[in-house]
């Protein structure tokens, strides 16, 4: 890092779904604190238009539920970033939208949800653990940020194949760390509560606004729990 | 050798061939790789991602169906992706044998050349009618986007199916800048890793622009190695010195990673971290400065790869060694069986202090 009083002054960090709600403001905020910025999303104009608005940041146009899309991803964001400290798991899909009972929700729609929930961010850290070693040898903080949800936890009615995908990224994320740690790669589970999101909305349309918390509000929560992250056991090798 | 002909990194068969310091020979299953390293020692990869360096395309001005085979690079920089060394060859593809591609048209300064997504230029041919200078137009974004979405990796005859990245992607592949895999490091994974480390067996990584093994023409094969830019960290640095004050070996993981070690020891006699550009060539007669031992696929004598292992061992002994693959029916080529070879007499404790490391101690202090 360039500065070490300046925790993310420097940092290299992927941040995928990164050009709406929770992603789009981890962006914004990361590049605010002096971050080198990559992100992924599904929609190439949408990427572009963001990368031209967030200047000095690196929009990559990709699909984490896809396997074949894995590794040019991987390559994408190490070429842009010129390796990589942090990478965040942020995209998200609902299953079935509207939200369905577990009975009424197709095969498809939960393999949907666990392509991009599970799969996809087992893929993309996979590919990228070379990447995050390499930094972690380097005596860089290298952290997987697997975004979560209460709902991983508690069992809503409705919400079964957002919970259960969210549920298992939880469960490997704990069990990633505990067999990362030795090498000085950290992975850590957040829940960033109800927020003010396209994915909220999607889900609970009639969710009055003002009861949920801003995406940006999030956002800077996350970054301070990665930054306490920095001082515990495990920063570098 | 018969060619390994399926893309396994890690095959459950796979053997190895341990040439020990003293001169013997030992066969092991590879898993027990770790067998082979003591407590102190130091196993150094290379930690070069691998590109989709084989782009199809035409060549703009005959309309003719071209593959560009990325080769050679300046840097490590990742803004610095438009120039680039290219081997080029006519239609066609990896089914065929380099040796019996098709030519490629002529090619001149100025020519455009269309590969997928990708536009570039011949910037001039290098004394040879396949191998040429070009630039990309776009940004490094737009030029890093098109190689991964266009480009496949580099393969040849002796596999028949298709490689995806992932079959050629190390599992510490980091920064996109290998031209072919380094395969040597195909043995690692990380139930390895965590091995070496429950055995006492330190684990580094330098970054290495492996470049390609064959062209297929007997006149550009003669040409290769190219210079092959490095990046040597300064902690892998630290560890190395290390490693060399309590008396630990230094392994290296690959020829590529031989190379960048050797090299970086050679620039005013002693190691230095950060940039450099592998321009040497190493062989019988080339005193190792670092590197103790070799781990490394199983070579043909008469390839580059094989000519660096003379540098280890005697030629005497090789040949013994290649007798041995031969009969066991070791396989050869980047998904094959592996061999570490230790430098001759690096086993005895007198002999390493009569090595020339006096510049080397001056940058331990």
């Amino acid at each position: 890092m360039n500065n070490p009083l300046i925790p993310f002054d420097g940092l290299r960090v992927a941040v995928t779904g990164g050009t709406s709600g929770l992603g789009l403001a981890l962006v914004k905020a990361l590049r605010e604190r002096g971050a080198q910025v990559a992100f992924v999303a599904r929609r190439v104009p949408r990427v572009s238009e963001v990368a031209h608005q967030l200047s000095g940041t690196h929009g990559i146009g990709g699909d984490v539920s896809r396997k074949d899309e894995t590794h040019p991803l991987a390559l994408r964001i190490t070429a842009a970033l010129g390796g990589l400290d942090v990478l965040i798991n942020n995209a998200s899909s609902l299953g079935p939208v509207p939200l369905a009972l577990l009975a009424d929700t197709d095969c498809e729609q939960l393999e949907e949800a666990l392509a991009t929930n599970l799969v996809g961010p087992f893929r993309l850290t996979k590919a990228l653990l070379g990447a995050l070693s390499a930094a972690a040898r380097e005596g860089r903080p290298a952290r997987v940020v697997n975004i979560t949800s209460d709902a991983a936890v508690t069992p809503y009615a409705g919400w079964g194949a957002y919970g259960a995908s969210k549920a298992a990224l939880l469960h490997l994320s704990r069990i990633w760390d505990e067999e990362l740690r030795p090498h000085g790669v950290r992975v850590l589970a957040v829940d960033p509560g109800d927020m003010d999101t396209p994915l909220h909305a999607q889900a609970v349309p009639d969710a009055d606004p003002a009861t949920l918390k801003r995406p940006q509000d999030a956002a800077q929560e996350i970054l301070a729990l990665i930054e306490r992250s920095f001082d515990a056991p495990g920063r570098g090798a | 050798m018969k060619a390994a002909e399926l893309a396994i990194q890690r095959p459950r068969d796979a053997k190895l061939l341990v040439v020990d310091a003293g001169g013997a020979l030992h066969h092991a299953p590879r898993a027990r790789l770790a067998d082979f390293l003591r407590a102190g020692d130091l196993l150094v990869a290379n930690d070069a991602a691998t590109l989709p360096a084989s782009l199809a395309g035409v060549h703009q001005r005959s309309g003719a169906g071209i593959e560009v085979r990325l080769a050679g690079r300046r840097s490590l920089a990742v803004d610095d992706v438009r120039e680039f060394t290219a081997i080029v060859f006519g239609a066609g593809d990896h089914r065929t044998r380099t040796e019996d591609r098709a030519a490629p048209p002529d090619l001149r300064a100025g020519d455009g050349l269309a590969l997928g997504p990708l536009r570039a230029t011949v910037l001039r041919t290098l004394d040879h009618p396949r191998l040429i200078a070009l630039r990309f137009d776009g940004t490094p974004d737009a030029i890093w986007a098109g190689i991964a979405r266009h480009g496949k990796p580099i393969q040849y005859a002796h596999l028949s199916e298709p490689l995806a990245l992932w079959d050629v992607w190390t599992r510490v592949a980091a920064l996109p800048v290998a031209f072919e895999p380094p395969s040597a490091g195909f043995v690692l994974d990380w139930q390895l890793l965590a091995a070496l480390k429950a055995r006492g067996v330190g684990f580094a990584t330098l970054t290495h622009a492996a470049g390609i093994s064959s062209t297929g023409d007997a006149a550009l094969d003669a040409r290769l190695p190219f210079d092959e830019p490095y990046h040597l960290p300064a902690a892998t640095l630290r560890a190395i010195e290390d490693t060399r004050e309590r008396g630990g070996r230094v392994i290296a993981l690959g020829t590529t990673v031989t190379r960048a070690l050797e090299h970086a020891a050679s620039r005013n006699g002693s190691l230095r971290a950060g940039e450099g550009v592998a321009d040497q060539r190493i062989g019988a007669h080339t005193p190792l400065r670092v590197v103790d031992a070799i781990v490394s696929g199983t070579h043909e004598p008469g390839t580059s790869h094989h000519e660096l292992l003379r540098a280890f061992t005697s030629d005497a002994l090789l040949r013994r060694a290649h007798v041995e693959l031969l009969q066991r029916g070791y396989r050869t080529h980047e998904f094959g069986d592996s061999v570490l070879i230790e430098r001759r007499g690096s086993g005895h404790c007198a002999d390493r202090r009569l090595r020339p490391r006096g510049q080397f101690n001056k940058a331990l202090n």
